[in-house]
């Protein structure tokens, strides 16, 4: 991680560390004009959004006990049960993609290149209406919607990840499961698949990152979301901008922690020698290689 | 099949795909944009500037989009009224969010466009550097005459990702208003129910043929100017 910084400059010297110096100072007081600006805007007579009696209701008890913490539940009920049907539903997806049949791959080939191509907004518009003229649900059509539309989209994702992790594991994998009498079926659920999931653990990890974001989709078809508790609250005390700035505040914390479990995955992976590049013994008769894999 | 055909006309289904394609080509270069100085300034030795690419990156790219849309929509513009179209013209109203709609897009694409430079960047080996300076270049030389040819070949790949996630993204900006196909979509859904199949089609092939060429040039494009190593 620290390679690309270092990558496009040497160790600076006495004259490049004064021009850095000046650099620096430059971009704080820019840094420092922007912020005022902001500050200067918002403080405005005519907009005072940084009044206490705009920012005082995030104090109480019931601001969260009765918005933002019922609708960041949904938020994360929504998100959680669309990623686990979307790991169900990329794997079988990607299974079928990589079978010996034509047929049924060709199938998941053309199911998973349709949805990643429509938007999830379109199809949560489309789920909703579903379930609404229908299904004929009587309530909990926006979270149909919701969770339908995620989980069409972030199955082809979760497909599209199983392709790439199976199709970067040495083809000796396969050939040694074949060998040893297994099926083609056995081969992929006993050696190729769980090397693969493995594999793209970080990925799936930082796929909860999207669908977490997606979910605030579900506020245009009337799903109770974060976003919509927000909007309700602000409404009763006039404080849209700042409710806004804690609901991202919220989304950013835990969507952060989230990339950094992620980023520790991947890097506890990678100690272990399991993901991405070529096996190890290919590493030793390719020095160069070696040397790479190393770096990253 | 004559009552689509009525369905598109009655809700200008072509001036709606039009608005994306305006949408997303606007967007985009606004992306590009801001996104090139995040990246900038995330590779820059100054240690501030840094901070400040890497703040924007995390800040943006782990808020949803739809607080950003409402954000620019609702709160910088209705609350604040700061307004980017003329008060006077008669189609203020319809400027006014079409163009906070760029706006949000462009800055929450930014943060993926910068992304994917500095991964462009990342696939440039070390001895590549080290090479230019050993030959004598300075910073900026080493870098418009080594390292950036190289990294803009690396970063066409994840680009094209950007662009099409931007092209599928722009349907969010119909919560303001902007009539774009998805807005159109729900019109037509509520207009007539029982045609909802066939307009969900009409709209993903809308969809599949802005985006499958799109990412099929971009695939080749980083396959045609890949650097051999």
């Amino acid at each position: 991680m620290s390679a690309p910084t270092t990558l496009l400059f040497d160790e600076p010297g006495p004259r490049a560390r004064t021009r850095h110096l000046i650099v620096t100072v430059a971009a704080v007081v820019v840094l420092l004009v922007l912020l005022g600006l902001v500050i200067k805007g918002l403080a405005n007579p005519r907009n005072s959004q940084l009044t206490a009696a705009k920012w005082t209701p995030f104090l109480q008890g019931s601001t969260w006990a009765d918005y933002l913490l019922p609708g960041l539940l949904s938020t994360l009920k929504a998100a959680g049960l669309s990623i686990v049907l979307s790991v169900v539903g990329g794997v079988l997806l990607g299974i079928g993609r990589l079978s010996t049949n034509r047929v049924l791959s060709a199938i998941c080939g053309v199911f998973v290149e349709f949805f990643r191509s429509v938007p999830v907004l379109v199809m949560m518009l489309f789920a909703y209406y579903f379930a609404l003229y229908v299904l004929h649900l009587a309530d909990n059509q926006p979270f149909f919607g919701v969770v339908v539309g995620l989980v069409f989209y972030n199955s082809s994702v979760i497909a599209e990840l199983i392709r790439s992790g199976v199709g970067s594991l040495p083809g000796g994998q396969r050939e040694a499961g074949l060998a040893i009498g297994l099926s083609e079926g056995q081969a992929m659920w006993l050696i190729l698949l769980p090397q693969a999931v493995t594999a793209m653990l970080p990925s799936l990890v930082s796929q909860l990152v999207v669908v977490l974001k997606d979910t605030a989709l579900g506020y245009i078809i009337g799903y109770y979301d974060l976003v919509r508790g927000g909007q309700t609250f602000a409404t009763n005390y006039g404080n849209l901008i700042p409710t806004m700035l804690v609901m991202a505040a919220m989304f950013i914390v835990i969507n952060y922690t989230l990339s950094r479990v992620a980023q520790a995955l991947e890097r506890s992976l990678q100690r272990r020698g399991r993901v991405g590049g070529p096996p190890a013994d290919q590493l030793i008769d390719n020095p160069a290689e070696a040397a790479k894999a190393g770096a990253s | 099949m004559g009552e689509l055909a009525d369905l598109i006309t009655r809700y200008h289904v072509l001036l709606a795909f039009w608005m994306t394609v305006r949408l997303t080509t606007i967007s985009a270069l606004g992306a590009l944009i801001i996104g090139t100085i995040v990246a900038v300034c995330r590779v820059s030795p100054v240690g501030v500037l840094r901070w400040f690419g890497a703040a924007y990156v995390n800040v943006i790219r782990n808020t949803p989009l739809t607080l950003i849309v409402f954000f620019f929509a609702f709160g910088v513009l209705n609350t604040l009224s700061i307004s980017l179209a003329d008060p006077h013209s008669p189609t203020s109203i319809a400027d006014n969010n079409f163009r906070w709609g760029v706006v949000a897009l462009s800055v929450y694409h930014a943060s993926f466009v910068a992304e994917s430079l500095r991964s462009g960047v990342n696939t440039v080996p070390l001895g590549q550097a080290e090479a230019a300076r050993a030959i004598g270049l300075s910073f900026v030389p080493s870098l418009t005459e080594v390292i950036l040819p190289q990294a803009f070949r690396g970063a066409i790949a994840p680009l094209g990702n950007t662009l099409v996630a931007l092209t599928k993204n722009s349907t969010v900006v119909s919560t303001i208003g902007v009539a774009e196909i998805a807005y159109q979509m729900k019109n037509m859904i509520e207009f007539s129910p029982h045609l909802l199949y066939a307009i969900f089609l009409l709209v993903a092939i809308c969809f599949v043929v802005l985006t499958l060429p799109v990412g099929a040039f971009f695939t080749y494009l980083s396959r045609r100017v890949a650097v051999q190593r």
